[in-house]
């Protein structure tokens, strides 16, 4: 067993699909809330797979989709001072703030540097004791023990020179905002499954209970997709909401409690603003007094800082699932990958890019 | 901020005085902090997150999952249901 | 990494503090006795032929019977040596190849060479020896060239540049508007090799296991297939940008659409756990060793075996086809079943985590 190339099987995937089909008798519009589960959907092609059977709403997990432009524009601000070393996770780099964006910083000069994990940054600020080294710690809770952990160790182990720039939202909040929205089309929720690894999944019963939408905590290869829709159709066929996990080798009630641990010591719940959707009350986390010293947005007194979002942009709509891309007046024209004007359609699992390549495209039907 | 893959775990030591152990994902060795699985050991697989061990796999759960997936439909066979044609591979 | 063994100085007349530290200086860009020694003790004993020992302005080459295929390309890549091959390998084959894909048959190289001020004699030793090899496993010469020395701190080390002139037989017309539907595409091996092996040792990316680039001279193979199949429609070798860059164009060229079946995508497993683990594409990830033919059905078998048999083809394999619908788009057929449109991608790909 690999856990990897089983839960790939085209044939099994095949089964999942025709199940799916044959069970709902409807169009039932779902949303998956993670990035990743939006990558997989459109990367595997299983959107087309269910035509008919559902819409898949994409929705607003995609932490680079939702960091505030403000905050890119103070990573920015910080990253192009003399002897900054920023360090990111490659998914930030090409996210447009309001006049550039930290690809292009770099190519002026400026030293940025991709990095796989929070603890590489580590290491440089270890290795350049005469240089800030800044990392940016974007995330949902998936990412945030890791981030946790490299200012732990920083402020364990005195690496003074590095410091966080910390942009984290939290799933339970955004989906709730979701659900208050009037004009929310959204019937049933497929959870981050790897969320829910670190959190568990208990939050989610009182948004059940409250707003009487299936909620079903998935994974991230095509079968455990498949399963999570599969799952969710015939709750909703059944009209019995209700929280499942149809991620079980990766996922229990309670998630990972060491981790949950050390959060709770080196962040705290705070109000947070989603890009394009506004301030979402106790959405984000944010350092606690006592790793406050290591805040970025802190150190580097970039707080003078705001930013007005493109009035062209309405990616906001788009990540709440109430207007399809192509319903956006700047859809292809003012706004393309090539030129993007928010987040949704610069990441490769925004609605938007996904849309705009999807959309180019002349009847699938044609292909087979 | 979900892009975590499984990989088996193949060294486990102590660094700075945190938990690390070395991981292979299909034959990719990396290392990964294994600090949030205190009692992860070496043979068991994980969910890795930009290196971070987050999840034990649960081998057992894995293996019933699949054979849920494989005995389905087979009532759908049996009365002869017709496979859709949408999304048939050529 | 290799181990560089410094060139043997003591014929040298570079100043004192040189024979201490052997490394470029600006004078060896300056085209007085330090160049002429890197000429002489250099590259000349690394390139060795009649045309360059002979020391001119230019080289002078016997007459071509037919036309005249001719290429260029720069190499900067970081880092300059990694597993499976270095900058060296990368300027003859990569340049080898560009002519191969219009059918010629390769024959002169020239290299120009853009080296920073401090950069070890050693390694541009061990860069020039590592050339004259390729250019002579492609059967190449590599008859002139240029130095020039820039500041410190300009350069990244030793960029290249290499031009190459080879002869193109009549009847040949290969190009990337001659794809029809009803083709057939072809890959000549396993992709994402080189991209993920550059990664690998990537600072901030590094793994603990050697992925090795696949950097060849495709000649050899391209000059077999046209022995059996004189009238291929397309040649492409993807590099930069990968698989899907090349179909990309292709498609977009030719005017035609491309739909490949990613179940026949041959991937090594290691380099498809690199790109699991960073959250890549392999098609989207550069070849140095690999090419695609897209050719007429009828001779589609055949081409493959010829491939197979070859060295750098033994995991050739049929992946795809070409059609007339989705014109100027390249979509597939997924592992699962579905099928998903392959876009251009704006700049590199870069891992994720998202």
């Amino acid at each position: 067993m690999k856990y990897l190339e089983e839960f790939r099987d085209g044939e099994l995937a095949q089964k999942l699909a025709r199940e799916i089909r044959q069970t709902a008798t409807r169009t039932w519009p779902m949303m998956e809330v993670c990035g990743g589960q939006t990558h997989s959907i459109v990367r595997n092609g299983i959107d087309q797979l269910l035509d008919g059977a559902v819409e898949m709403i994409h929705g607003p997990g995609c932490p680079v989709c939702v960091t505030p432009l403000e905050l890119i524009d103070k990573a920015l601000a910080i990253a192009a001072q003399p002897g900054i070393i920023f360090c990111s996770f490659g998914d930030m780099l090409r996210v447009p703030g309001s006049s550039a964006d930290l690809f292009r910083i770099k190519a002026d000069g400026a030293d940025v540097r991709v990095v796989y994990s929070p603890l590489d940054a580590l290491k440089i600020a270890r290795e350049n004791p005469e240089r800030q080294v800044v990392f940016f710690g974007i995330g949902f809770e998936t990412t945030a023990p890791a981030n946790a952990m490299a200012v732990h160790q920083a402020k364990l182990q005195n690496i003074a020179n590095f410091s966080m720039l910390v942009s984290h939202v939290l799933v339970p909040p955004a989906i709730e905002a979701i659900l208050n929205s009037p004009t929310c089309r959204v019937q049933a929720f497929l959870a981050a499954g790897h969320v829910c690894s670190v959190m568990g999944y208990w939050q989610y019963y009182p948004l059940v209970e409250h707003y009487k939408v299936p909620i079903v905590i998935t994974g991230f290869e095509p079968l455990d997709l498949l399963e999570g829709i599969r799952r969710t159709v015939h709750l909703l066929e059944a009209g019995t909401p209700q929280v499942e996990n149809a991620y079980e080798r990766a996922v229990c009630f309670e998630g990972n409690q060491p981790a949950q641990k050390l959060l709770s010591e080196v962040f705290e719940v705070a109000d947070r603003a989603w890009r394009g959707i506004g301030v979402i009350p106790r959405s984000g986390w944010r350092l606690s007094e006592a790793y406050r010293d290591f805040d970025a947005e802190l150190r580097f007194d970039v707080s003078g800082i705001t930013a007005q979002e493109s009035p062209l942009c309405h990616s906001g709509e788009v990540l709440q699932g109430n207007l399809k891309p192509n319903q956006c007046p700047s859809f292809g024209t003012a706004c393309t990958p090539r030129r993007p004007l928010g987040a949704t359609m610069v990441s490769s699992e925004g609605a938007c890019a996904a849309y705009y390549n999807y959309g180019r495209f002349v009847a699938l039907e044609s292909i087979h | 901020m979900c892009l975590a893959v499984p990989g088996q775990v193949k060294e486990v030591y102590d660094s700075f005085g945190t938990s690390m152990g070395k991981v292979s994902f299909g034959g990719i060795v990396k290392e990964v902090c294994l600090a949030y699985l205190p009692e992860i050991a070496v043979g068991d697989y994980t969910i890795v997150h930009v290196g971070f061990a987050i999840a034990k796999l649960d081998e057992a759960s894995a293996l019933q999952t699949l054979d849920a997936f494989r005995e389905m439909g087979l009532l759908d066979e049996e009365f002869g249901e017709p496979a859709s044609a949408v999304g048939e591979t050529p | 990494m290799s181990t560089f063994a410094p060139p043997d100085l003591s014929q040298w007349s570079c100043p004192l503090p040189l024979r201490d530290y052997p490394a470029i200086v600006m004078g060896h860009g300056g085209g007085g006795k330090l160049s002429s020694e890197l000429i002489e003790h250099i590259f000349v004993p690394a390139f060795r032929n009649s045309a360059l020992e002979v020391m001119g302005d230019s080289s002078v080459l016997p007459a071509l019977a037919g036309r005249i295929a001719f290429s260029t390309d720069t190499y900067v890549v970081r880092p300059l040596f990694f597993p499976g091959g270095s900058i060296a390998d990368l300027a003859v084959n990569g340049t080898v190849n560009d002519l191969a894909m219009s059918g010629a048959t390769p024959l002169y190289l020239s290299a120009g060479f853009i080296l920073e001020e401090g950069f070890p004699i050693a390694q541009l030793a061990a860069i020039a020896n590592s050339m004259g090899a390729a250019a002579r496993a492609a059967g190449v010469q590599i008859v002139t060239g240029d130095t020039k020395v820039v500041d410190k701190g300009h350069g990244d080390g030793c960029y290249i540049n290499t031009a190459g002139i080879g002869f193109l037989a009549d009847g040949i017309h290969i190009g990337p508007t001659r794809a029809q539907p009803g083709d057939v595409v072809i890959v000549s091996g396993t992709i994402g090799d080189h991209g993920m092996a550059i990664m690998s040792v990537r600072e901030g990316l590094e793994f603990e296991t050697i992925l090795k680039s696949d950097s060849a001279a495709l000649s050899g193979m391209v000059g077999s297939l046209l022995e059996f199949a004189p009238n291929i429609h397309v040649l492409r070798d993807p590099t930069r940008g990968g698989l899907a860059t090349s179909l990309n164009e292709i498609a977009a060229q030719s005017n035609v659409g491309i739909l490949i079946n990613e179940r026949s995508l041959p991937v090594l497993p290691d380099v498809q756990s690199a790109c699991d683990l960073l959250g890549m594409d392999p098609v989207y990830v550069a070849n140095e060793g690999k090419l695609v033919a897209i050719v007429d059905p009828s001779v589609a078998d055949a081409v493959l075996r010829v491939m197979q048999q070859h060295e750098h083809g033994a995991r050739a394999a049929i992946i795809g086809s070409v059609t007339s619908q989705h014109a100027g788009m390249l979509a597939a057929v997924t592992a699962i079943g579905g099928t998903r449109i392959i876009p251009l991608q704006i700049g590199e790909q870069i891992p994720r985590i998202c």
